[in-house]
């Protein structure tokens, strides 16, 4: 079955590979999320299903399931439709301010729902730029989504669309082929694998949107994500919550698992080619091309952001930099200066990033070069707990880890719960490019009297790192942001920088306000600045392979 | 090779990092206590410190969501509490936590102090209240009648005014809905579902929670909200005022102290707690004058005990509603779910 005479030969790697994934997911996934379940079907000890019959028959909580698929499949391919001509124009063009311009496209990404919601509301209400009302519309919805997601495909898909060597497309083109057909016979399969890997991202990531859905959202008009948050802390019926819970595992589970057989039957080996340096912009069609779709980025992400650095900067007499140099001073609703939230976001961050790097790649490893539906199960099992809910999964820490240690209210669970979520990014940026290394290279490695260890060191090692650094960069990013699970475990007041905004905004007076919106640019800064360093990384170490 | 070094002290700082960080595990053998609450809980600093250096004990606060969140919590660790005490659960659930049966009964000598309508049961202890009220923007009336009931706000002079929170996501907005209730009654010709309808048809804005509502959407919440009515708290105008800077001579917005909702707080020692009496210590504390007059300030409500003197800014622009609405938290705890869905169904 196994074909790769490198890595996959050392079975004791192997077992390590496997095992350390499987234990710390069991632990600190799948067994919180068992005892969620168990608490919710389970009554006297026997087997109880009245909580599903209680969602299947109720035509609200029906509604519910139907509108979170929809708008899921719907946001997935508006933001396909918005991102693939960037993702080309990152690829193909090489144009002044790019790096900082790869990097900026992560900010979205870790804002906290909590503050772009309300940067929308003003942007798509009735005095906003557009002019017309969008508020409690699900365009509303479907908008903040792409601003969200729309890094993810930029950059998984541009990262892979670069290294698609040009002459296959110039030999298309010599054997008659027109630029479409070339694009359609040639690049788009070879794209496909990482379209997918990302697209399936952002379904997970609208399939169990919470924030946006709340805050941007008509009245009754709820994801499961959000109806589970609502029947468990606003309704205490822990029963029904758990009933969705386990709903919505089973979608996405059904979703990650047809993703993964796609996936296998469709990863083309092709010639990698070292990240070329990109044809500068010549023509004027070019031109027009590469600025329309950074005119898409500015606006799309500029909006928002700009709101957000604008409103940090208010004050009574005008315009000042209050917000920012009391950051060091105690503010009232945090019971400490908003540099502890910074420096704990940042510990947290840290830790959690080393956790899901280590784990991914072993994981990713796994995936990459073993075939079969254990490898496909394994899979879905790393991508889960992105379709799972917050929610379930704090309350299932609460129930499930107090022995034999009592994690329950350690800071320790706070990167624990951040690289559970930060490890399907590690897995996703490398399992398309360790699967793409093309073998032959291997094998005359191999028949050249390399011992395995040698060739996946010189072969394989530098293109992981490669992905390793992506992947680490958006686990930083991830824990930065954070704030679903990190919100709903009872942890001592302690707070990382999302979970500080959310209290500042819940408190009344300017001051509360323009701090949070201070403390929501410092994320993005730091966010960017982590990127930039790490693309800087990358093309220092990694220039040629 | 780079990469490696890099890693290499990635750990290493990580490791430094969380070293550094939580060596405070002190081993001598002092109480220590651990108070789970809301994310709204604040005391100025020191206070909780204060409490440490007269008895001794030490207090770990844990925070999380909202007061439905923290309950929530507290209900699914009844076997093995993460706290002693437990402080923020109010009337609109505690008869769901009196129904779990997760607290211990306590009886504070200071409870002669609490007027005797906020007590309800052995097991806990009220700390505090707030009135969910109407609010409205002086600007916006200063040629026009503002409303002075609820029932003005079907009135077409309000169309398009008035800003609320939904109440399947907020809890002022659980409150304000309920205070429509008690007015209005939930049964009869016209009970609370036809004055919402007519709310609807006023023109009615529903947002997901107070920050979207107060300071984005109502016209004096500084953010450039055009609705100069909205539900907030009945201390909300001298907040506002202690907020600006410099104070204004007068409050730029007032409360309708017409049917508002009163939402008590309570404290209580959780069953299981390692130490009741500390805990009981914790819950005296809480109602001292000294934690009762910091109160006001950080957490925008009421004192309970009616010995603690209320800040200025409060006697001048938030006097306390004499009147409010009321319904027993038994009837709240029957009707809860029902109610919301039935708005639900009527605001869509």
């Amino acid at each position: 079955m196994d074909r790769h005479p490198s890595i996959a030969r050392s079975r004791r790697w192997e077992i390590a590979l496997v095992a350390i994934p499987l234990a710390f997911l069991c632990y600190f996934f799948v067994y919180p999320l068992l005892t969620v379940l168990i608490t919710g079907f389970v009554t006297d000890g026997k087997l109880d299903l009245g909580p599903l019959r209680t969602v299947f028959g109720r035509e609200a909580l029906l509604n519910v399931a139907w509108f979170t698929l929809w708008q899921a499949v719907a946001s997935t391919l508006l933001t396909l439709l918005v991102a693939l001509p960037a993702a080309n124009v990152m690829a193909r063009y090489e144009f002044p301010g790019k790096r900082l311009v790869r990097a900026a496209l992560v900010i979205p990404f870790v804002l906290p729902t909590v503050v772009v919601g309300s940067a929308f509301l003003a942007l798509l209400g009735p005095r906003g730029p557009l002019g017309i009302d969008l508020r409690q519309t699900v365009w509303a919805i479907l908008i903040a989504h792409v601003f969200f997601n729309y890094a993810i495909v930029v950059r998984t898909v541009s990262a892979y669309w670069e290294r698609i060597d040009p002459t296959l497309l110039e030999a298309a083109h010599m054997l008659g082929a027109s630029k479409a057909e070339a694009f359609r016979r040639v690049t788009l399969p070879l794209l496909r694998p990482a379209i997918a890997s990302a697209a399936s991202l952002v379904f997970l990531f609208t399939f169990t949107s919470f924030g946006i859905i709340l805050i941007l959202g008509g009245i009754g008009q709820a994801t499961i994500e959000v109806e589970i948050w609502r029947q468990a802390t606003g309704l205490l019926n822990f029963e029904v919550a758990a009933a969705l819970a386990f709903l919505q595992i089973l979608g996405i589970s059904a979703v990650l698992f047809l993703y993964s057989r796609y996936q296998e039957r469709k990863a083309v080996q092709f010639s990698h080619h070292p990240a070329r340096i990109a044809p500068r912009i010549i023509t004027p069609a070019q031109r027009i091309y590469v600025v329309a779709n950074l005119l898409v980025m500015t606006l799309l992400l500029g909006a928002p952001i700009f709101l957000l650095v604008e409103r940090s900067l208010q004050s009574a007499s005008g315009y000042s930099l209050d917000a920012y140099t009391g950051l060091s001073q105690r503010i009232e609703g945090l019971g400490a200066p908003a540099t502890t939230a910074i420096w704990n976001s940042a510990r947290f961050a840290l830790v959690a990033t080393i956790l899901a790097v280590g784990i991914g790649l072993a994981a990713a490893t796994v995936i990459a070069y073993r075939k079969g539906w254990l490898s496909r199960s394994f899979d879905a099992l790393l991508m889960l707990p992105l379709g799972t809910s917050a929610v379930t999964l704090g309350f299932g820490f609460l129930l499930a880890l107090d022995q034999p240690i009592d994690l329950r209210t350690s800071i320790w669970i706070i990167p624990i719960a951040h690289a559970i979520v930060a490890i399907p990014f590690v897995v996703r940026t490398a399992v398309p490019v360790m699967r793409s290394v093309r073998h032959r290279l291997r094998e005359a490695a191999t028949m050249l009297g390399a011992p395995p260890e040698r060739v996946w060191r010189e072969i394989d090692l530098p293109l992981v790192m490669r992905a390793a650094l992506i992947g680490a960069g958006f686990a930083f990013a991830v824990s930065l942001g954070e704030f679903g699970a990190t919100s709903f475990l009872a942890l001592p007041t302690n707070p990382t920088l999302p979970t500080a905004i959310f209290r500042l905004l819940g408190r009344p007076g300017t001051e509360s306000f323009t701090s949070a919106m201070a403390l929501s640019t410092i994320l993005m800064v730091g966010t960017a600045v982590t990127v930039l360093v790490i693309e800087r990384l990358r093309t220092n170490g990694l220039e040629d392979f | 090779m780079l990469i490696r070094k890099i890693l290499i002290a990635m750990v290493a700082l990580a490791t430094a990092l969380s070293a550094c960080s939580d060596s405070a595990d002190s081993a001598d053998n002092a109480t220590e206590l651990v108070l789970m609450t809301h994310d709204s809980f604040a005391l100025s600093e020191g206070v909780l410190e204060a409490f440490t250096t007269e008895s001794g004990i030490t207090v770990t606060v844990l925070q999380s969501g909202d007061a439905g969140t923290m309950l929530s919590q507290a209900i699914l660790t009844k076997d093995n509490p993460i706290a002693d005490v437990a402080y923020g659960v109010d009337n609109t659930f505690l008869s769901r936590a009196l129904e779990e049966d997760i607290f211990l009964e306590y009886e504070s000598p200071l409870l002669s102090d609490i007027p005797s309508g906020l007590i309800v049961d052995a097991r806990v202890t009220p700390i505090n209240f707030g009135d969910v009220c109407i609010n409205f923007d002086k600007a916006a009336f200063t040629s026009a009648t503002p409303p002075q009931t609820l029932a003005d706000l079907t009135l077409p002079e309000y169309r398009d005014m008035l800003v609320v929170q939904d109440p399947a996501s907020s809890s002022p907005g659980l409150a304000f809905l309920l205070a429509t209730v008690a007015t209005f009654g939930d049964e009869g010709d016209y009970n609370w579902r036809n004055y919402w309808q007519d709310l609807k048809d006023n023109g009615v804005l529903v947002t997901s929670g107070w920050t979207e509502a107060y300071t984005g959407a109502f016209s004096a919440g500084g953010e450039g909200g055009t609705r100069p009515i909205v539900v907030s708290y009945a201390s909300s105008p001298a907040v506002g005022v202690y907020f600006t800077d410099p104070p204004p001579a007068e409050a730029p917005t007032a409360a309708v102290l017409d049917g508002c909702f009163r939402q008590v707080e309570y404290a209580a020692i959780l069953d299981g707690s390692d130490a009741p009496e500390a805990a009981g210590q914790l819950i005296d504390y809480l109602l001292s004058t000294q934690v009762q007059e910091d109160i006001p300030l950080n957490m925008f409500v009421y004192p309970a005990n009616q010995t603690a003197e209320l800040p200025q800014v409060f006697t001048d622009y938030s006097p306390v509603p004499v009147a409010t609405a009321e319904l027993s938290v038994e009837t709240i705890e029957l009707n809860r779910e029902t109610w919301i869905d039935e708005w639900t169904d009527i605001l869509r």
